[in-house]
């Protein structure tokens, strides 16, 4: 049994509705600890005046610089004695979770009996970057819930001015629009930089996350300094059987109302059995007996829609990989800034591939870490030296995909203009 | 010396192999599916080239959550589904069963223990959210409670499939926008500069790193009361609260000044268009908890509108972009102040260069 509970009229008041209300959850771990009763007195506090009152500090575990988010209470008496005492403390563990978010019941039955032990019994599945939050622990305990969740094969995420935890999508674990094994690609990338991790030492965070579609489920594009995409190569696949029953099901104008007019780039067109296209590039998915829906590849960009509503009747092609963009971030310093292409296609199936990516991944964390201001991510780098410095700098030649359309104004010194065409026709050459 | 030795060195594992926690039948069919459809609101049913199926029953929960709720997750995990267990982004469960018997059961207890089952196809899902109050150091507002009041009001949209496309929510406690982007996002928005403690600046904060941290140059050093200080210049400051993190004496946060913004048209996926950052509608609300009736007043009518009005397959920016700006707030009835007109950088590219006008 804990001491009583505080008032809480405010939180109460959170208990009522049908969701489910982390205040009961709280208030049950409260019935047996006098850390979470103290909890639950302080966020009342932050109800009431509607203000924050933890801060940071310097808590963590030996050898690691980071993964510990320390808080302190600023609810103070006269004397400067924390006024909800047992909760003066309430640092949080990152803990990096298997790619995919995958668990057996045992294995969150144990971080459940080792926070029950050493924390305050909260849990967050997950936080914004993809870590399990074990929040809730005094300095004291911090080492101790540690060693044993380390016990456990988990290793702590990061914080700070570092590589941060990563995310990858479900994929191709469960998911026919997977383009690559991202879970596997998600290890290969993070547990190269587990040194960038632990001990922050870049200019600012730098984080990875992994979408094995277009549909990008992670939000990469918006949210990550290197997103990798998957996409493919060749057609996209069909299947006529499973083309057919969609059809009966939805009929002709859901096809063209709801598929053809939404492809982005009109790659899609409704033909007569007989007259579909013989081209290479050229897909088709039987309808019923007369018709078709003929696809042209070449015109597609892989954008995923026409697969999202015919799940099925068309799937992504066999040669499967990813497209890597970088410099995603949200606003501060500059502004929100999306991802920018810089590697339309590179594969990811084998072990080799994998390396490739991690070298990648190796030379732009170098290139940020030698280039970026204090406190400047990825992106903002690339806007104040611009693209072309960034690509030089980790060796990557310039391509037209990473455009939407070239330079609409002249200033410019274009001197290097002959030396720059003979290098390109070098490089057809040697590549011919 | 014997101490010492016994201090235990961290094993620097990092992520851990996803093998051993997969459902067998996930494991077996890792990068070979064929295809899926969704047998009712909140139930995945996924085929393998293989012929093997699996049924993944999904459902809300509070993301803080204590032990005794992760418990009584897996109790149900043991006892009605497979022992397996995943999370999505958005904090959702998800039950994988290889037995499709096992489904409505699963429902059925999932549902009596009071987690709702849905936040599949064009539903709204759950709200990703921040720490805010509970846990942030910096926050203007709570997480926690804020998605509580919102996904109260949300449940049905939850449990149902009826929107033209997915929605997906997210909240943050400050600009900083940990939340992320999202088809509608509610972020606190600061509108007074911070109120300096210029006792304790010199102490405290790093002054050179403060200074530089302001993205409109509005910091300068300073002596006030002859101490070495900071001040803002508050005909330059947008009140952004970048400054705050690293100089806490530097508070940005007002219980009465520090309003909530709503955001609309943010879209991760690359179907149909590219992706797209979202957009302030709304601004000014009150950080009124503990159950934040006016922003959930203002998301109502926003998702109400475009479920009444978009198409199917329209997300809410693919709707905007056909019904045009002007429209959206016509219908919304939503104030258009000179305050959403962008004037950041980059912000011409968001001004009309045509005379495209819908009348």
């Amino acid at each position: 049994m804990a001491k009583p509970m505080h008032p809480t009229p405010n939180l109460d008041q959170l208990e009522t509705g049908p969701w489910p209300s982390f205040v009961t959850g709280l208030k049950r771990l409260a019935k047996d600890k006098d850390y979470v009763v103290d909890v639950l007195g302080h966020l009342e506090r932050s109800y009431q005046t509607r203000k924050g009152y933890w801060k940071g500090g310097t808590v963590g575990v030996r050898g690691y610089g980071g993964g510990v988010i320390p808080r302190f209470t600023e609810i103070k008496d006269e004397a400067g004695q924390p006024v909800f005492k047992d909760a003066a403390e309430f640092h949080t563990l990152r803990i990096m979770p298997p790619p995919g978010m995958h668990y057996d019941t045992a294995t969150l039955r144990q971080l459940c009996d080792i926070w029950d032990k050493y924390g305050s019994g909260l849990i967050a599945l997950h936080g914004q970057s993809g870590d399990i939050m074990m929040q809730g622990c005094t300095t004291e305990n911090v080492q101790k819930a540690w060693d044993e969740i380390n016990e456990m094969g988990f290793d702590l995420g990061g914080a700070g001015p570092a590589v941060r935890t990563s995310m990858s999508c479900v994929g191709a674990a469960r998911c026919e629009q997977s383009c690559y094994d991202e879970a596997k690609a998600h290890k290969a990338v993070i547990n190269s930089f587990l040194d960038d991790i632990h001990r922050p030492a870049l200019p600012y965070k730098f984080k990875f996350k992994f979408s094995g579609c277009g549909n990008d489920c992670m939000n990469a594009i918006q949210r990550s300094d290197m997103a990798v995409i998957g996409t493919w190569r060749d057609n996209i696949r069909t299947d006529d059987d499973l083309g057919r029953k969609w059809f009966a099901k939805h009929g002709m104008n859901e096809l063209i109302n709801d598929v053809v007019s939404r492809c982005p780039t009109k790659a899609l067109q409704i033909k007569d059995a007989g007259a579909v296209r013989k081209d290479a590039h050229i897909s088709a998915v039987a309808l019923d007996g007369k018709q078709c829906l003929e696809i042209d590849n070449k015109d597609c960009v892989r954008c995923m829609h026409c697969i999202n509503v015919m799940t099925g009747a068309l799937a992504p092609g066999k040669d499967k990989g990813a497209s890597i963009l970088v410099g995603g971030k949200s606003h501060l310093k500059i502004g929100g800034l999306l991802g920018t292409l810089v590697v339309p296609f590179i594969k990811l199936d084998t072990e080799e591939d994998r390396e490739k990516l991690v070298e990648l991944a190796q030379s732009i964390i170098d290139f940020f870490a030698e280039n970026a201001l204090e406190h400047e991510r990825t992106g903002e780098m690339i806007e104040r030296i611009g693209l072309v410095n960034f690509l030089e700098g980790i060796g990557l030649d310039v391509d037209p995909h990473m455009i939407n359309t070239p330079r609409t104004n002249p200033y410019v010194r274009t001197d290097g203009w002959d030396e720059e065409v003979a290098k390109i026709e070098a490089k057809k050459k040697a590549a011919a | 010396m014997a101490e010492a030795q016994a201090l235990r060195k961290a094993v620097e594992c990092g992520v851990p192999d996803n093998d051993k926690y997969m459902h067998p039948t996930l494991l077996k069919n890792r990068g070979n599916w064929k295809y899926h459809d969704r047998p009712r609101p909140g139930v995945l049913h996924h085929v393998a080239h293989s012929g093997d199926q699996v049924w993944s029953v999904r459902a809300g929960t509070q993301r803080q959550m204590d032990t005794h709720t992760i418990r009584k997750l897996c109790d149900i995990a043991e006892q009605f589904g497979e022992g397996h267990v995943r999370f999505t982004i958005r904090s959702n469960i998800e039950y994988i069963v290889a037995d499709q018997a096992k489904v409505d059961p699963l429902i059925a207890k999932l549902e009596g223990e009071g987690f709702p089952v849905g936040g599949t196809g064009n539903s709204v899902s759950m709200v990703a959210h921040t720490q805010g109050w509970l846990h942030c150091d910096i926050p203007g507002t709570d997480a926690s409670g804020v998605v509580k009041s919102m996904m109260d009001a949300l449940y049905d949209e939850f449990k149902n499939e009826q929107m033209p496309n997915r929605v997906h929510l997210s909240t943050s406690c400050c600009e900083i926008n940990c939340g992320g982007q999202a088809d509608l996002a509610v972020i606190v928005q600061h509108t007074k500069p911070p109120t300096i403690n210029h006792d304790l600046v010199a102490n405290v904060c790093e002054r050179p790193t403060v200074v530089a941290r302001c993205p409109v140059a509005a910091i300068r050093p300073a002596l006030v009361n002859g101490k070495p200080s900071l001040e803002v210049d508050e005909k330059k400051c947008i009140c952004c609260g970048a400054c705050y993190p690293p100089c806490p004496p530097m508070q940005i946060n007002d219980p009465e000044h520090s309003k909530l913004a709503i955001w609309v048209g943010g879209k991760n996926s690359n179907a149909r268009g590219k992706p797209t950052f979202m957009k302030m509608v709304a601004s000014g609300l009150p950080n009124n908890a503990p159950r934040w009736p006016e922003v959930n007043a203002v998301v109502g009518n926003i998702l109400r509108t475009y479920k009444a009005d978009a198409r199917p397959w329209e997300r809410l920016a693919d709707w905007i972009d056909r019904i045009g700006w002007p429209r959206f707030f016509e219908k919304t009835g939503l104030p258009f102040t000179k305050y959403l007109i962008d004037d950041w950088r980059g912000s011409r590219a968001t001004l009309n260069s045509s005379n495209h006008v819908r009348f």
